[in-house]
């Protein structure tokens, strides 16, 4: 199979990623030779069979639901890495218009 | 013999009899690293006012007679597993200035076991790789031939531990990513059983194959850190208590009398002649030592690189998400050029990642998106049912399987790079392991002119143990990593 080039922007954007016109064409080759060659996938006979998601077999663990508080040091060493702080709070531009 | 080739054992033991200190050995591995590390880029980081004063603070403990498996030895980490107080980078530019503000739990249970920690090593950016050369900062180089690739992607690490610059090495295995590299720089790799040691605080991959584990000059030694990173842990429910009939057999001891299973499928034509060779020899060996051969099956061994590059990138985009230029990392937030948010995720991204990790993000979001997913994800899921199945029944048969790591010793810087679905199937033979979520072990066994050679062995859930015993009478046997000969 081929993906078209609106099929890359598609995903590229999807995946929030913003790729010049070079890195879309490569990966639109690319990405389209892989998938044919995990097309052999196909040839197996799966029904009745269970996804493995995980291989463990383990259900949900649960933990109470309790805050943890921090000391100062650890908050600030936490907080130190993002762009942009006001009042000890990560900024964000707006969401919502 | 230089301080800094010693074993982990052969160094505590001059530790605990006082013929050496550790920051003499501290001292020692950082000379070496200064030396061998402008040829080889394995080391991204390297912290080593902070390394003398922990070699200072173990010397004191042991002075006090304080015992501890690694007290005082120096050790390097793979740059995806974070450290408190020193970068961790993934190799990648989106990570270039980060600093986790917490250990890694196995850091956490290396640190309290003593160790030294000198540095962190280079890996293909964010683990995604075969031959560290997708690494931000610059491609690892192998210490047995300085054109070629350690592999990858904890290649940094490996070739670190080849070259003698740490005592040992950590690094993580997600589709081979310990093995392979163990095998192209003639160390000892083991990829734990998933689930055995915590991956808490590794910069996450693939979350259902993501496994921390040591690279180590002998087998020995990665028994010693295994059972020091082993263990449960509140902050990731997936690491369990091992069960403790895992590792019965009906030989309770030695190689004589054991079953190795040889899967017809790992013996394929297109292997190296010479490689070919070390894993017969190496057969005979054990033969020789008493051992019976069964030749076995898996015949969904083929199915599992397309399974693989269908699961890992879909677990890929989803990880990956987490670097959105919003909270640490690179950002297009800080030099202003992005004005709304869906711009600072998409330009921070679009800038930070690599070549590599781009495409695999794309992959995965393609296989996960409206649509394919069925066809994708959902059916590379159930195809991986029925490897995991077949892989744990052979243990019916036999006590573990004996395969090489790889087709071929370390190829040239270069030469698959341009080709990402070549360098996809440099997987073939580990990535079964890391599916059926098994232990697995790579051994040196040879040379192919002059180049190691690996062999793996992979055993059934929870039962390392008999990769430990066959490997360390092999090891007794022939005494492979004695007879280095590096290029540097």
């Amino acid at each position: 199979m081929s993906l078209s080039k609106q099929q890359i922007e598609h995903i590229a954007k999807l995946a929030r990623l913003d790729l010049t016109d070079d890195e879309l064409n490569k990966y639109g080759g690319e990405l389209s030779r892989i998938l044919n060659y995990i097309d052999q996938l196909k040839e197996v006979d799966t029904e009745g069979v269970e996804p493995t998601a995980q291989v463990t077999g383990m259900e949900n663990i649960f933990r109470e639901d309790e805050v943890k508080y921090w000391d100062k040091e650890e908050i600030k060493a936490a907080l130190k890495d993002a762009p942009e702080l006001e009042d000890n709070q990560v900024k964000v531009r707006r969401i919502l218009d | 013999m230089k301080l800094n080739e010693f074993t982990i054992k052969e160094a505590r033991k001059k530790l605990d009899d006082g013929e050496i200190t550790s920051v003499e050995l501290a001292k020692a591995c950082l000379a070496r690293i200064k030396e061998a590390n402008k040829k080889l880029n394995a080391c991204l980081t390297v912290c080593e006012k902070e390394a003398l004063k922990e070699a200072e603070a173990a010397d004191k403990k042991i002075k006090k007679g304080e015992k501890g498996m690694l007290l005082g030895i120096p050790y390097l980490a793979k740059d995806n597993i974070l450290t408190s107080g020193v970068k961790t980078t993934a190799a990648s530019k989106i990570l270039e200035n980060y600093v986790a503000p917490y250990d890694a739990t196995i850091i956490k249970k290396i640190k309290n076991a003593g160790a030294v920690l000198l540095g962190k090593t280079n890996l293909d950016e964010f683990a995604h790789g075969a031959s560290t050369e997708n690494s931000a900062f610059g491609a690892t180089r192998n210490p047995y031939d300085l054109e070629r690739v350690p592999g990858g992607s904890s290649g940094g690490s490996a070739a670190a531990v080849a070259a003698d610059m740490c005592i040992f090495a950590l690094g993580t295995d997600t589709g081979g990513s310990i093995r392979q590299p163990a095998s192209f720089c003639g160390v000892v790799g083991l990829k734990p059983t998933y689930g055995r040691a915590s991956r808490f605080g590794l910069i996450a991959m693939t979350s259902s194959t993501d496994v921390p584990g040591p690279i180590t000059k002998t087998a020995a030694d990665a028994k010693i850190i295994l059972e020091i990173i082993s263990g449960v842990d509140k902050n990731d429910s997936t690491a369990v208590k091992a069960p403790s009939s895992a590792n019965q057999h009906k030989i309770p001891s030695g190689v004589n009398g054991l079953t190795i299973g040889l899967p017809k499928e790992y013996f394929i034509d297109g292997i190296d002649k010479r490689v070919k060779e070390a894993i017969e020899n190496a057969i005979e060996k054990f033969k020789k030592m008493g051992a019976e051969f069964k030749e076995v099956s898996l015949p969904t061994t083929k199915y599992g690189i397309g399974v693989y590059y269908i699961i890992t990138p879909s677990e890929v985009s989803s990880n990956l998400a987490r670097f959105d230029g919003i909270r640490y990392g690179y950002s297009e937030q800080r030099n202003g050029s992005a004005e709304d948010l869906f711009s600072i995720y998409s330009k921070s991204r679009g800038s930070g990642f690599g070549p590599e990790a781009k495409r695999r993000i794309m992959l995965g979001t393609y296989a996960l998106s409206a649509g394919y997913y069925d066809a994708y994800y959902l059916k590379a899921q159930k195809v991986r049912t029925l490897i995991k199945e077949e892989m744990d029944n052979i243990f019916e048969e036999v006590d573990c399987l004996l395969t090489p790591v790889s087709p071929h010793p370390a190829f040239k810087i270069g030469e698959n790079s341009s080709d990402p679905l070549k360098m996809y199937l440099e997987d073939i033979f580990v990535t079964g392991a890391s599916l059926a979520g098994l232990p697995a072990v790579s051994v040196p066994c040879g040379y192919d002119n002059g180049l190691p050679v690996g062999m793996q062995l992979i055993g059934k859930r929870f039962d390392e143990e008999i990769l430990f015993r066959i490997s360390e009478a092999y090891e007794a046997e022939t005494g492979w990593s004695k007879t280095k000969k590096l290029k540097i």
